[in-house]
This record gives structure tokens, C-alpha cells and sequence, in this order.
């Protein structure tokens, strides 16, 4: 392999880890607080790229415009979601309450077929994206490069919440302990709305260059990048911010080089991101940077 | 003196107990008779659709009571369903399917030899189909049932996802992503039935067995359990390998109604349909299971009509592709909101329920459904 062609798999490593760390926060984020696997998280990460498509085809915004648009309306979207399936179920057994975040992802499929249409649709991907620029011999999409920085300036934006603010603090508080979290006024509603809009809005903004970089719609395009990012928070040790974006590059690296070293077991890469998690689990199932909890009887 | 008419108290329930039981048998004995002329008349009767989805009903009894088996019985929460029911559905096919019709089957690349010519009768094919997956879900329960809770759940679905991904890439011996097509049509109304029978009675028996009580008190509490002597890990391990067993059957018998499988058939959303029968039936209910694997494919199939442009006399509401499944879900989230016990909670089926239910309902003069 040439230099040039490693650096380029490189860059593409770097842009895909980056949008698997940014699904895998929201993951990290609402199971630090809620204990839950957020399944619909997937499909908040389908529905950012559709508004942003029909921003851009519909409502003939600019690119960034139909961003903002998306980011926000997606970010609305995943507190209304959290408020009319999990708020409900948050006394009852975790396994309910899974079992609602499944029906919430598989609700959100359907209705995406309903409304949106099963047939795949085309991204229109914006010329400054979509440049091919050549620094030597290695060429690259300028999306590829754009995706790793905005993500790298997001993440410092989010660790600026939520360990030197005063909402930040509360959601540490609330992942510690929910009861005495509550009993110190922390309003705990308010904390989980948040977190959710945090999370969608990450999960929007990661579905909308996802989809500037594979420019291809579909209702379920959420799915496995979901469980993948999924693995990736679980891998990185869940409920830690940090952990999260750590198993999400070491994801979308690991993944890329695996399909560019060994070509000829490219065919079992989703399986790959499986295996991986089922090592950590066994080898240590708290994740790389989890802390071990002592069982309570 | 308390003590003596709390005695008298409990004799008098035994007989009545005792009166009712020959009773209750009696019923028992007319339902399932009842129950075997309605198979047999719907065979004879029933179009080629509606035995298709009678049948069907049949086959998500097997898969509903083995996924109750591991959710409901023993607590485990497992997503990886599917993929147990992939390998039944692909031995059971390979073992079945005579030499011509594979060398059809396999044109990219040629079935491995040592498969090309076995063909043995159904009953045996099923039975190593159900093997072949107990001995998967064996392997894989081993390292997999320290987990607990999500990270359990996530690890199964993880490996049904790790074989259905083997089954695309094994070219030679599964025909990857192209299926197999033409499955000999084994799977009647009566080996369907049969099947489905079997497992109830098997369930009921082993629910009230020492295994079956063990399972349960896993379920309850797992540390009180392994003080009270039970190998804990031992019952998890058992309890996953008979599911895979019987989500092998369930599989196989699927595979050789719809007479075409391939990979894509075997998604998560498949297991996704088996939990919401569980859970709509009541996690940890055999007689639930039963009857909302039921409700659920005849509904499924009756709701078609939403998917076709629905006539309202003054105007037509075009057809909406896919407003089937939002129905449906919105039913079922409805269903997961408000009522999370399902339908029979963790309780089964008996006739006094029955009885009383029908007494409270003609003491209200029989006009409106009973109150939970």
C-alpha cells in the first residue's frame, strides 16, 4: 500500500469515526441518566438527514440553513420522544421501558416509510462539500476533512457543558443519583429533556454529513449505524462522554483499516463491529473507560 | 377458635377445589377437543390465505413460548432470536431439499459436496434443525449469560447479527444473500399444529418441574436463588439452549410454509415481532403467549386492508403504503404505555378466571366488558 492510499484511508477513518462518536454520545448521554438503551436514537438520526433534505429540496434553503433547521427541529423531536414514550415508564422495569424504546424505533421507521416514502432518495450534496482537493499525491473530499473538525469543535462545546455549567453539573448529579439528585431540587424532567435535545441534536447533525458523505436516503439508514454507535459507547465504557467518542473512532478506524488491510473480509463487516463488542464484554464489560459499580442487593 | 374456622375454612375450598378440578378437566378435555375439530375443518375449509395465516399462527406459538422461555421464565432479555431461527430454517432446508433442486439453487457458486446429495425425510430434518441450533445457542450462551440485563440484550442481538452476517458470506453451503428457493411445502396445517401442541404441553410440563421452578426463582431473584442451592448459571445455560431448540423448530417450520428464505428474512425486526407477542401476551404466560401470537398475525394480516385505498362513500383516501405498520405500532407503544402487564400479566388460563370473569359480566346485566 502507498503512502498517499494510507493517508487517504486515514482521513475516511477519521471522518467515520468522528460521525460514530457523535451518535454514540447521545447513546452515552440518556443510558449515564436513565440507565436505557435509547433504540430510537438511530432514527433520530434518520430524521435529521430527512428534514435536512427536504430543507434543502423542498424549502430551497442553503445547505447550512436546512443544518440549522434540522439540528433544531430534530433536537425538539428527541425531548418529545423521550416525553411521550420513556417519561411515561420511568418507575417501571428497565426492561419495559427497553421494550418502548424499541417500539418508539420501530414507530419511527414506519412512519418514515409512511411519510417519507421507502424508495431510497438522493441527497443533493452541496458543491463546497463535495470538492475534491489534492494535497500532493492524496486527494480528498473536502466533507471528509469538514467532518472530523466540526465534530472535534462540538465535542469541546459539549464537554464545556457538562462539566463547567450549571445544567452540566445537574446531569452529573442526576447520572450519580437520581433520588438524591431530586432531593438536592434538581429538576430531574428538565435535566432529561435536556439531555435528549443534547443527544438528538448531535444525532441530527451526524445524520446530515453522514448523508452529505454517502448521499443516500433510506428509513432505515438508522439502523445500523445505531447499534453500532451502540457498541461504540459500550466499547468506550457507558455513560462516560469521553469513552463514548474513544470507542467511536476506535470503531470507525478499526472498521476502515480492516476492510483496506483485508479486503477479502470486507463482506463480514457489520459483523465485525459485533465481535468487537462481544470481546470487550467478556475481557472487561464495563468498557474501556467505565468504572466497575459494586452490585447492590 | 379462629383457628378452627380458618380450618373448617380450608376443607370446605378443598372440596369445592376438588369439585371444580374434575370440572375444569372436563372443559379442558372439551376445548382441546374442540380446538382439534376447528384444525381439522379449517384444513378442509379455509382458502389458501387464511390457512396460511391460521398456520402461521401456529408457528409464532412455538416462537413466542420459546422466547417467553428465556424473557418470561428465566429473566433473561434476549434479542437474538432470529438468528436461532436462521439456523433451524437453513439446515432444515438443506437436509430437506432433493440434489436437482439445489444444483438450481446454487449457480454463482456450487453447494460444497458433502451436502450436495443428503435428502432425509422432515421429521428427522427438523429435529437436527432444532439440534444443530441448540447446539448454537449453547456456544453462544456459555461465554454470553454472565452478562446481565441491556448488556445481555445487546450481546445477543449482536450475535444474531454476527449469523445472519456468516449465512451471507458462507456462499457455498447457505447461497448467501441470494436465499434458497423452492423448499419442499412440509409444513401443513397438521405438522404445524402438531408442533405448536407439542410445545405448549411441553412448556406447561416443564413450568412445573423442578427445572421450571428453578427458572423462575433465577427470574425473581437471582442471589436468593443461588443461596438456596440453585446453580444459577447452570439453569440460564439450560434455559438458552432449549429456546434456541425450539426457536430452531419454530424457524424451520417458517422456512418450509414460506418456501423461500434468505438472509434478509431474519432481521432483527423478526425477533422485534416475537418480544411484542410476548410482551402483548404477558411476559412469563404460556396460555398469553398463545393466544396473542393469535391476535397479533391475525391482525397483522386483517389491518392489510390499510396499506389499499380505503373507500369512504363521499371521497377516497389513496392508498398509503405503510400505514399498516404505523398502526400497528401505535397499537402496540399504546399497548406498552398503559397496560405493560400484557394480557394475562404472568398468570395463565384457568376456568375459574374464566367462570368469573362471565359471572361479574352477568351480575352488571352482561352490557359492557368486565373490569381488570
Amino acid at each position: 500500500m502507498t503512502l498517499s492510499l494510507l493517508f487517504q484511508h486515514i482521513v475516511n477513518a477519521l471522518s467515520l469515526g468522528s460521525l460514530y462518536a457523535l451518535l454514540a454520545i447521545g447513546y452515552t448521554m440518556v443510558y449515564g441518566i436513565l440507565r436505557l438503551i435509547n433504540f430510537a436514537h438511530g432514527d433520530i438520526f434518520m430524521v435529521g438527514a430527512y428534514v435536512a433534505f427536504y430543507g434543502i429540496t423542498l424549502l430551497s434553503l442553503p445547505w447550512w440553513a436546512a443544518l440549522l433547521l434540522s439540528i433544531i427541529f430534530t433536537a425538539f423531536f428527541g425531548i418529545g420522544l423521550e416525553r411521550v414514550a420513556y417519561k411515561p415508564l420511568r418507575d417501571s422495569p428497565r426492561i419495559s421501558i427497553m421494550i418502548s424504546a424499541i417500539g418508539a424505533s420501530f414507530l419511527l421507521e414506519s412512519l418514515a416509510v409512511l411519510v417519507f416514502g421507502g424508495r431510497p432518495k438522493g441527497m443533493p450534496v452541496p458543491d463546497v462539500l463535495s470538492k475534491v482537493i489534492y494535497f500532493g499525491s492524496v486527494s480528498m473530499i473536502t466533507i471528509s476533512l469538514i467532518i472530523p473538525l466540526f465534530t472535534f469543535a462540538l465535542l469541546i462545546l459539549l464537554l464545556w457543558i457538562v462539566n463547567k455549567t450549571k445544567i452540566g453539573m445537574a446531569m452529573r448529579a442526576v447520572s450519580t443519583d437520581i433520588e438524591a439528585a431530586r432531593l438536592m431540587a434538581v429538576d430531574v424532567n428538565k435535566v432529561v429533556s435536556v439531555t435528549f435535545g443534547i443527544g438528538s441534536l448531535l444525532a441530527a447533525f451526524g445524520g446530515i454529513m453522514w448523508s452529505f458523505k454517502y448521499p443516500q436516503l433510506n428509513p432505515l439508514m438508522g439502523v445500523m449505524p445505531g447499534l453500532k454507535c451502540f457498541i461504540a459507547a459500550v466499547i468506550g465504557g457507558i455513560g462516560n462522554i469521553t469513552g463514548a467518542v474513544l470507542g467511536g473512532f476506535l470503531l470507525g478506524i478499526i472498521e476502515i483499516m480492516m476492510v483496506a488491510l483485508l479486503p477479502t473480509l470486507s463482506g463480514y463487516r457489520d459483523a465485525f463491529a459485533f465481535i468487537l463488542l462481544i470481546i470487550v464484554l467478556l475481557l472487561k464489560p464495563t468498557g474501556l473507560l467505565g468504572k466497575r459499580q459494586a452490585e447492590k442487593v | 377458635m379462629s383457628k378452627k374456622s380458618s380450618t373448617r375454612h380450608i376443607l370446605k375450598d378443598r372440596h369445592i377445589e376438588n369439585g371444580a378440578i374434575s370440572k375444569n378437566m372436563l372443559y379442558t378435555i372439551i376445548f382441546l377437543g374442540a380446538c382439534a375439530l376447528f384444525i381439522f375443518l379449517a384444513d378442509r375449509l379455509f382458502d389458501a390465505f387464511s390457512l396460511r395465516v391460521f398456520n402461521l399462527c401456529a408457528i409464532y406459538i412455538v416462537l413466542a413460548l420459546s422466547l417467553n422461555l428465556l424473557n418470561g421464565f428465566t429473566g433473561l432479555f434476549s434479542l437474538g432470536h432470529a438468528g436461532f431461527m436462521a439456523v433451524g430454517a437453513y439446515v432444515s432446508a438443506l437436509l430437506t431439499m432433493p440434489a436437482p433442486l439445489k444444483e438450481m439453487n446454487y449457480f454463482l457458486l456450487p453447494i460444497v459436496p458433502w451436502l450436495q446429495h443428503v435428502t432425509i425425510p422432515f421429521l428427522p430434518a427438523l429435529i437436527i434443525a432444532g439440534l444443530v441450533s441448540a447446539c448454537v445457542g449453547f456456544l453462544i450462551g456459555a461465554p454470553v449469560l454472565r452478562l446481565r440485563d441491556d448488556y445481555l440484550a445487546i450481546a445477543t442481538l449482536g450475535f444474531g447479527e454476527i449469523i445472519r452476517v456468516i449465512i451471507t458470506n458462507a456462499q457455498s453451503i447457505t447461497n448467501g444473500a441470494q436465499g434458497l428457493k423452492g423448499l419442499p411445502r412440509f409444513s401443513t396445517t397438521f405438522a404445524v399444529w402438531a408442533a405448536a401442541g407439542l410445545v405448549v404441553l411441553f412448556m406447561v410440563l416443564l413450568m412445573r418441574s423442578s427445572y421450571g421452578r428453578a427458572m423462575k426463582a433465577v427470574r425473581d431473584d437471582e442471589l436468593a436463588a443461588e443461596a438456596m442451592g440453585i446453580n444459577v448459571f447452570r439453569v440460564k445455560v439450560t434455559s438458552f439452549t432449549v429456546s434456541s431448540f425450539l426457536a430452531g423448530i419454530g424457524g424451520a417450520l417458517l422456512g418450509h410454509m414460506i418456501t423461500t428464505i434468505d438472509p434478509k428474512m431474519f432481521t432483527f425486526t423478526l425477533t422485534y415481532n416475537i418480544l411484542l407477542i410476548v410482551v402483548l401476551g404477558g411476559v412469563g404466560s404460556i396460555s398469553g403467549s398463545v393466544i396473542s401470537a393469535i391476535i397479533v398475525t391475525v391482525l397483522m394480516e386483517a389491518l392489510r386492508f390499510l396499506d389499499e385505498p380505503i373507500n369512504l362513500i363521499f371521497f377516497e383516501i389513496p392508498a398509503m403504503p405503510g400505514l399498516r405498520m404505523v398502526v400497528f405500532s401505535i397499537l402496540l407503544m399504546v399497548m406498552i404505555i398503559y397496560r405493560q402487564r400484557g394480557l394475562m400479566g404472568n398468570k395463565e388460563f384457568s376456568w375459574d378466571m374464566f367462570q368469573s370473569a362471565f359471572v361479574k359480566k352477568s351480575k352488571k346485566g352482561g352490557s359492557h366488558a368486565r373490569t381488570p
